[in-house]
């Protein structure tokens, strides 16, 4: 079975046929994803200007980490599941679309970037963390992140602007 | 509310070059809306971080007088910038946007949040403990949190909703 007909398998679940046949179900969908999305861009570009040594500067990373984290993960989780459900309505048409596929490229590449931070640069925050201007490498990392993320975010508009409408949308 | 003058508003700003200049280059919508959702994400974050601290959830070991100073310029400067970008989308989709339910919504729950906003950081500034559980209004401290997040979360509701009416 290839990964179109698997996606096609998905795009007749009932859930996704009442996503897509629906008028109202999208737009309620697309509305909370829209808010996890801001959520966690603005959250997490919190740590990444904390990391740039832009803001928060008289904070320690450790304290802003422990405070927004939380709110990044949680509203992370409502993109993830709302996300699910939006593409589950029109798999194959997402999985094909050039703006999609880059969008979850940048999506990945934040992922990686955290994963470096937290791999070679977490152990030590205690110390470094308290500085108002972290270490290069941490400037460094918080800066892609900023740049992945706004990435992500122009990626997911274009998508709405490159798919045939669907029903009852204007963009 | 859709006035003839509304109407007739709108399909005057719609003739003028600057519109005719939006309408014909497709990437300028999408990139304004792009730079649009980063300034509401700057706006919704920040907002989360001051009122989860005036609920006690997040940020306990800092003043709320400092949650506060951290966050709000980050509320008072992306409002600007959404206006700005607003204003584009709008100049190049004004029947649109202007003649549509939702974003007559939009601004109406924006007013509100605004003067919320108000209530909320006015006392704080004359005294820096006023909304700390010793100060006894934690309860309204709370309605206050509770309802500015509601708001926030229909403003960002109804800007989606205008592209399905």
């Amino acid at each position: 079975m290839d990964l179109d007909s698997l996606l096609r398998a998905l795009e007749a679940t009932n859930f996704a046929t009442q996503i897509r046949e629906n008028d109202s179900l999208f737009p309620w969908i697309e509305s909370f994803h829209v808010l996890a999305i801001t959520l966690v861009v603005g959250s997490i570009s919190i740590v990444d200007l904390r990391l740039l040594g832009w803001a928060s500067r008289e904070r320690s990373v450790g304290r802003v980490t422990a405070s927004v984290l939380p709110c990044t993960w949680a509203a992370f989780a409502l993109a993830v599941i709302t996300g699910g459900l939006l593409f589950s309505s029109n798999a194959v048409t997402y999985i094909h679309n050039t703006y999609y596929l880059s969008k979850f490229t940048f999506m990945g590449l934040a992922g990686l970037n955290m994963l470096v931070f937290h791999l070679h640069f977490n152990r030590g925050v205690e110390s470094w963390g308290t500085a108002p201007t972290p270490p290069t490498a941490a400037r460094v990392i918080g800066g892609l992140s900023l740049l992945f993320w706004i990435g992500v975010i122009a990626c997911g508009r274009w998508v709405g602007y490159s798919l045939t409408p669907l029903p009852g949308t204007t963009g | 509310m859709r006035t003839k003058a509304l109407m007739e508003f709108c399909d005057w700003v719609d003739s003028t070059p600057l519109s005719q200049a939006i309408q014909s280059h497709a990437w300028v919508v999408p990139t304004f809306q792009t730079i649009h959702i980063l300034a509401i994400a700057a706006v919704m974050s920040s907002i989360l971080m001051i009122n989860l601290r005036l609920l006690g959830v997040a940020g306990t070991d800092q003043p709320l007088a400092r949650v506060s100073d951290r966050f709000r310029p980050v509320v008072w400067w992306a409002l600007p910038l959404l206006l700005a970008t607003g204003a584009t989308l709008i100049i190049g989709e004004p029947a649109r946007s202007l003649a549509n339910e939702y974003f007559q919504l939009k601004m109406l729950l924006l007013l509100t949040v605004i003067v919320l906003m108000q209530l909320f950081q006015r006392p704080l500034s004359r005294d820096p403990s006023y909304w700390e559980p010793a100060g006894g209004r934690s309860a309204r401290a709370r309605l206050l949190a509770v309802f500015s997040l509601l708001l926030w979360c229909g403003i960002v509701f109804a800007g989606r909703w205008i592209a399905y009416k």
